[in-house]
């Protein structure tokens, strides 16, 4: 494809970075850069990520062929030409890196924070990390104007036990005309903490970035650190991490279901489903020690292998779930009064998902057929039979179909593991780096939200100097402003958990 | 003498329906945890919500005003005073002429104007937004109610709930399709009226799909306790209502002494358990539907209603 040809060439006009691995990567200037926009602007490339590093502004794309690649642009002054000004779905990302990195994009139109609500001690910690000056921080939302509109401010705190975030409405009557999002309140400073961190301990910070998706983090570190120091990890345990990764797709995948059938009132299939999620989360404990599966994944292999009844219960919990699943999934299919809210409910536009880039259940709703274990794909995936299941509707309802199809994948990719998993050790020891320049890596991961990119720079002696960590709910959480526009206000939470994004991930 | 024991019987029925409205709300919900293969709360838990919620230290909004302070007695004493009137074990009490139901639909009406007015008071988006849903469905609910009265006193002869449960009671009234209109249109009317599924959540934490507890989210302490005793009330007002239109077996009369006093509660509760028990299932089998087709689901209990009133001028030759 031409376009595929145009970031080749931009590639390889570009100053080459050989020490990123295993994507290529270029420094280029600014018409190359400004060319990479446009390419992103006219839906010919995707966009994966952007942050900040070392005077240089990383922007990862995704060509038309499913290969990623990565963009540096040196900032001068602590400038670069935005790409949000042109690509929407940048703009958050670029509004962040102005706060923990310091580098202003220009042409930015939105100059107001977005982690920082004026909380921090330090400005920009991952950048020059000076002392904030005193000025208060105003944030105002964006206008809607028109008669008899009124304000619905909702949040950060809620009335359940969920995650911090505030939403405001803008409604006419119960309609909604306009949703603004206000994210941040769960900053961790997972990024700043990593810097200067052994390679053993951002591990564990990298697997509480969002702690639902703990093996998908885990795993994207461990890859992008295996992929910068050029490790080799054992076959059975490349093949005991995609076990743990759908199961743990499979555990929140059930739970979604029933909760998006809770918040319609419809408490039974909330029970059922919850059940089956808790038989999961149990085999994962059995199995691998923690029901969430949290550090099992470590760079260089697992932690542990696996018990040796632990195949039985895995192999058990299939038969099980096999069993009970499709009796749920025509309950849920024969109840008109929750079809009635969720047909035809927070219809996300296939254009804006494709445009935004949208992973997981949200994108494959909306037409967008991108699974990370199949293009770029990563081992294990490449040997097992599955389908990437794509809907074109894009309402609640077809997002709750994916994770029906979805969990009905991963027992079959569970069966075929539990079949083929190879014997031999787990873990390789990270061998000494035999370099003595810096490295960086990257990796794509799917988790159950969708991909989860993972890039990091290690030092000479190994440690962590840098990591950056890019949940899919960055291009989420913005088409859930888009996809409840015009749905009334009581639907939003049906719409909210149909996109369940991660605050945590989001947060860092 | 005979006068002081009359009242005493009241009085007695006054304090029976306190006692049970948050037995039945616990019990439904006890069941409907059951349902769910949960083991549930005791069914002597709102008993205990209300005791930690009157210890507890009421917590106002600096710009409340005194309407949101005296709202909730005013919803406690007209919704409890609406409760004891209809008929639960015996008819024929000492207050019973009161007992009339365009009263009772108007001390409801009287509750709900206050609670509204109380969601509105503090001004926070939640409050409005419960406060206009649920005047929303009033507008609905009461001419249905008003409906199911009209159809019901032509039949009867009367509005007042007593001279109702007598007349039912006779073997002349047999099945009517007016009557099973009714029924219908009633037990809609309920399910809206007390925020039960499909027409609200009463479990729900999203503040956004909210509409009873949207109004009532600023209340805390004895406030909240009163309000919620009114709420448990409420629903089992109504299950005493349709018990003694429908289902009027068991009724003692007044004066008839304790044996058949007590054989008259041994009814009411049997009654309670069996509907209770009926609401927990149907609730457990059904999802919330969205907020503007209540409007049609109301609708439809208003034509019942209406339905069933000209069927009975239609069938007595007008």
């Amino acid at each position: 494809m031409a376009a595929t040809k145009i970031l080749r060439d931009i590639l390889a006009e570009g100053q080459a970075r050989p020490a990123h691995r295993p994507w290529p990567c270029a420094a280029v200037g600014g018409e190359a850069w400004e060319q990479a926009i446009s390419l992103l602007q006219e839906e010919q490339c995707t966009l994966l990520g952007l942050w900040g590093d070392q005077g240089m502004v990383h922007l990862a794309l995704l060509d038309a062929d499913g290969k990623p690649a990565i963009l540096s642009h040196p900032c001068e002054g602590n400038r670069y030409p935005s790409v949000g000004s042109r690509h929407g779905a940048a703009i958050r990302l670029e509004r962040a890196v102005r706060e923990l990195s310091g580098f202003e994009p220009e042409g930015l139109p939105d100059w107001r924070d977005w982690l920082d609500h004026g909380t921090w001690p330090l400005q920009c910690p991952l950048g020059p990390a000076e002392p904030v000056s005193a000025a208060p921080k105003t944030y105002p939302f964006l206008p809607a104007e028109g008669e008899s509109l009124h304000q619905i401010p909702v949040g950060p705190v809620h009335a359940g036990i969920i995650e911090p975030g505030h939403f405001r409405f803008t409604a006419g009557g119960e309609t909604i005309v306009r949703l603004e999002e206000r994210l941040g309140y769960t900053h961790k400073g997972i990024e700043s903490l990593m810097a200067g961190a052994t390679v053993e301990r951002a591990a564990v910070l990298a697997g509480r970035a969002s702690g639902d998706s703990t093996v998908a983090y885990a795993l994207a570190f461990a890859r992008a650190v295996e992929a910068a120091r050029g490790a080799e990890v054992p076959a059975r345990a490349v093949w005991l991490r995609a076990l743990m990764a759908e199961l743990e797709r499979l555990a929140n995948h059930l739970g979604d279901i029933g909760a998006i059938c809770n918040d319609a009132a419809f408490a039974m299939l909330h029970a059922q489903f919850g059940f089956l999620r808790e038989q999961v989360l149990r085999v994962a404990d059995r199995c691998f020690g923690h029901r969430l599966m949290m550090d099992r994944v470590v760079p260089g292999g697992l932690r542990d292998d696996l018990p040796e009844e632990g195949q039985g219960a895995i192999g058990g919990l299939v038969a099980e779930l096999g069993r009970r699943f499709p009796e749920l999934v025509e309950l849920y299919e024969n109840t008109a009064s929750l079809q009635d809210r969720t047909v035809g409910t927070g219809v996300l536009p296939a254009g804006l998902a494709r445009r935004f880039g949208a992973g997981g259940y949200v994108g494959r709703a909306s037409g967008r057929a991108f699974d990370a274990r199949r293009t770029p794909g990563y081992p294990p995936y490449d040997e097992l039979q599955f389908e990437v299941p794509v809907r074109e509707e894009g309402d609640v309802d077809a997002r709750v179909w994916i994770r029906i199809r979805e969990v009905e994948q991963s027992l079959a990719i569970v069966g075929q593991i539990l079949e083929r998993l190879p014997a031999g050790p787990v873990h390789t020891p990270l061998a000494a780096p035999a370099f003595a320049e810096e490295r960086a890596g990257a990796a794509l991961v799917e988790g159950f939200r969708g991909d989860v990119l993972a890039w990091v720079r290690t030092g000479a002696d190994g440690g962590i100097l840098r990591c950056h960590l890019r949940d899919p709910s960055w291009f989420q959480w913005p088409l859930l402003e888009a996809a409840v526009e015009g749905n009334i206000v009581a639907d939003f939470p049906l719409c909210n958990k149909s996109f369940n994004c991660s605050y945590s991930g989001h947060d860092l | 003498m005979e006068l002081i024991g009359k009242v005493l019987v009241q009085l007695v029925q006054l304090l029976l329906v306190l006692a049970l409205a948050p037995l039945l709300t616990g019990y439904i919900r006890h069941l409907k945890a059951r349902l769910l293969r949960r083991r549930g709360p005791a069914v002597v838990q709102p008993y205990r919500d209300l005791l930690k919620l009157i210890r507890k230290e009421v917590v106002l909004a600096d710009n409340a005003s005194w309407l949101f302070r005296a709202a909730p007695y005013i919803i406690f004493a007209a919704t409890l005073i609406a409760a004891s009137l209809v008929p639960t074990f015996a008819t024929g009490l000492v207050f019973s002429p009161a007992a009339d139901l365009i009263a009772i639909v108007a001390l409801l009406g009287a509750a709900r104007f206050f609670l509204a007015l109380a969601g509105l008071d503090v001004g926070t988006s939640f409050g409005g937004i419960g406060s206009s849903r649920e005047m929303m469905i009033a507008s609905l609910a009461e001419p249905a109610m008003l409906m199911f009265v009209f159809s019901l006193s032509l039949l009867a002869g009367s509005t007042q709930l007593s001279s109702v449960a007598d007349f039912m009671q006779r073997p002349e009234v047999g099945l009517r399709v007016s009557l099973a209109l009714s029924l219908v249109a009633l037990i809609m009317v309920a399910i809206a009226e007390n925020g039960r599924i499909p027409a609200d959540n009463p479990a729900t934490h999203l503040e956004l799909t909210m509409i009873h507890e949207a109004m009532i989210l600023e209340y805390s302490g004895r406030h909240l306790a009163v309000i919620e005793l009114a709420a448990y009330l409420k629903l089992l007002l109504y299950f005493s209502l349709i018990a003694c239109v429908f289902v009027p077996w068991g009724l003692a009369t007044a004066g008839e002494g304790f044996g058949a006093f007590a054989i008259g509660l041994g009814w009411y509760v049997a009654k309670l358990a069996v509907g209770g028990f009926l609401l927990a299932v149907f609730e457990t089998g059904t999802a919330k539907m969205r907020v503007f087709r209540l409007s049609d689901f109301l609708g439809v209990a208003l034509m019942l209603g209406l339905l069933a009133a000209l069927l009975l001028f239609v069938s007595r030759g007008l």
